[in-house]
């Protein structure tokens, strides 16, 4: 956790400590991290891993049963769905971290500013984030797609941008107590501007549980994406997505066809093996592991 | 000094008087969000087909033809008066919202009736059996199912109890024509969804709320005592827990409402979150306004309940440093 900030007097190297921290870890964060890896190396690897392409039609029989020829039958239109399963990982997948990447530095920059900035600059922007953060997230962002059309390109930015309100604030209020220490005043009397103190001076020191926020974000943008997505306003045919997937072939749950649960249970699983690491990251970053 | 006097009340009606700012806040943002429509909003509502002629006739019908600040004000008047304009089918927005609106409500008052005794109760019961057996069990559970989206909820429950064990109907297209019972049972199933997504956020947020004051000097002071542990929990944790407790209700409660829109549609159930879907679908700007401002109306109000009741529960919030 800590193995990104150098800290010369540290005796132990930073891929000591992250070991050792990695040892200590709980069996439910060892779970997560290996479910993490394993979904990261199916998106990264899709097109080698899947039998078919994303969006060919390689059978005449729309939602066609579980063959050897196609593992788990085949969706709507006749395409192969594991191989929409897998592109799917990657669809899903890197959308959400573009998204929560995106988020995470607009949010941190604009929160370290304004804890930095003070004054009458900080009064507005924290108003401003709380009058967005007054609307339901669902609704907002619905009202706008239905405005504007949905692409992939609105949609991200429109989650980025409604989710770094939480990183604001929690940056923002991270900040507040770092800003106050001898460094950051060292280096404001040093002459250096307000970009280079919040990344080189304020940022390591609130890293920690900012690491933990974005876990935590990146799961909540996942699902959002993934149940927009089902609801048919979110990421367009024919684009491969897990929510769109249950949307789609949701015709078969009526005929007792568990097929459509598996996309959802691929989302739902990856949740919430990030989840338990980041509330191993949680726990850790706020030293409750000592008092337990 | 008057505020003295009432500390409280001047505080509730201070809470009270910003929320009805963001509320405005919020009307404004939903009002203009119109004005970036692509195109004219008049040639929306006449089609593709509409003559120049035709859209500059309908843009003075509607008014479109004042000042921005005009119609923002008027249309906030009429608003205010439960007539929110005619949407792009041609029917009245009340007409088509408020019938689905009941619905709505008597969906979501069905599931906070059940939903918050229950989270409470095993709320206590894992702060009072902190790390046995019955916490980590539902600890570890609550925490998957927070992050399980809805729709996965919705169709797993539809799997076992509609299509496998075939004891309710999968749809809950509820007509008005059917009689109360036959209604209600046609809700269990959307009901049950939002109960097993609501339960776990509060469950967690009240066993939080408890073992944070289960940390305090006098929860050990009447340990010392001897008191037996589940008097310590109930006698004195739980009254001092009563705020956090219910600000964390509140705020899910106001949680309700986006997992509402998404079971909703699962289950075809005729209420305002499939309302704003068609709508957005279908762009009917005027029925999404509707829904939006409801949505958000109900989401501020339950905040500032979490707000108000947070502070009630315990004064020394009333002088924040």
């Amino acid at each position: 956790m800590n193995d990104s900030i150098a800290t010369p007097s540290a005796i132990p190297g930073r891929l000591t400590r992250a070991r050792r921290a990695l040892a200590g870890a709980p069996l439910t964060a060892r779970f997560g991290m290996v479910v993490v890896l394993a979904y990261v190396i199916v998106a990264v690897f899709a097109p080698f891993i899947a039998p078919y392409g994303e969006v060919e039609v390689v059978s005449r029989v729309p939602f066609d049963a579980w063959s050897a020829a196609h593992p788990l039958g085949t969706d709507q239109l006749g395409r192969d769905f594991l191989s929409r399963l897998i592109f799917g990982a990657r669809n899903s997948i890197s959308i959400a971290l573009a998204t929560t990447l995106i988020s995470f530095a607009l949010g941190c920059l604009t929160g370290m500013f304004s804890a930095l900035a003070g004054g009458i600059v900080d009064q507005v922007l924290s108003r401003f984030v709380d009058a967005l953060m007054s609307v339901p997230d669902l609704i907002f962002i619905l009202m706008i797609l239905s405005i504007f059309g949905s692409s992939v390109p609105n949609l991200i930015l429109i989650i980025a941008v409604l989710t770094s309100t939480r990183f604001f604030r929690i940056s923002r209020a991270a900040a507040l107590n770092i800003t106050s220490l001898d460094f950051v005043e060292a280096a404001k009397v040093r002459g250096e501007t307000l970009l280079w103190i919040a990344v080189h001076e304020v940022f390591p020191n609130i890293l920690p549980l900012m690491l933990s926020e974005l876990g935590m974000r990146f799961c909540f943008i996942f699902l959002s994406i993934a149940a927009l997505s089902f609801l048919g306003v979110g990421i367009q045919p024919p684009t491969a997505e897990w929510g769109s997937m249950v949307r789609d072939n949701a015709a078969l749950f009526s005929m007792g066809d568990i097929t459509p649960l598996i996309p959802a249970a691929s989302i739902a699983f990856l949740a919430i093996a990030v989840n338990f690491v980041v509330d191993w990251l949680l726990s850790r970053a706020s030293g409750l592991q000592d008092e337990v | 000094m008057n505020r003295t006097t009432h500390p409280i009340l001047s505080m509730v009606l201070s809470r009270l008087g910003l929320g009805l700012l963001s509320l405005v806040i919020v009307s404004l943002v939903i009002f203009s969000a119109v004005s970036f429509l692509p195109g004219s909003y008049a040639a929306a509502i006449l089609g593709q087909n509409a003559t120049p002629e035709a859209v500059a006739a309908m843009e003075r019908q509607l008014g479109l033809d004042q000042p921005w600040a005009l119609r923002y004000a008027s249309w906030l008047a009429t608003a205010a008066t439960g007539d929110l304009g005619m949407s792009f089918s041609g029917r009245p927005v009340v007409d088509v919202i408020g019938p689905r609106l009941a619905n709505t409500l008597t969906l979501a008052a069905i599931t906070a009736a059940i939903a918050v005794p229950l989270a409470i109760g095993l709320g206590i019961a894992c702060a009072r059996w902190r790390g046995r057996l019955i916490d980590r069990v539902l600890s570890t559970t609550t925490l998957a199912s927070i992050s399980v989206p809805e729709f996965f909820v919705a169709y797993v429950v539809m799997m076992i109890f509609a299509v496998k064990l075939q004891l309710l109907p999968s749809m809950a297209g509820i007509r008005n024509g059917m009689d109360f019972g036959e209604q209600l049972i046609r809700m269990i199933l959307p009901i049950l969804t939002l109960l097993l997504v609501i339960l776990a956020h509060m469950l967690r947020n009240t066993r939080a709320a408890i073992l944070s004051v289960m940390a305090s000097p006098y929860v050990e002071m009447a340990r010392l005592k001897g008191e037996p542990e589940a008097r310590v929990v109930m006698r004195q944790a739980l009254p001092n827990a009563i705020g956090p407790i219910a600000s964390v209700v509140a705020i899910n409660l106001a949680y309700l409402i986006s997992g509402v829109v998404v079971i909703e549609v699962v289950f075809v159930y005729p209420g305002v979150g499939q309302a704003m879907i068609d709508a957005v679908r279908n762009r009917d700007v005027p029925v999404i306004q509707a829904c939006a401002l409801i949505f958000a109306a109900a989401y501020i109000g339950f905040n500032l309940l979490a707000d108000i009741l947070s502070i009630v529960s315990n004064p020394r919030l009333l002088h924040p440093r």
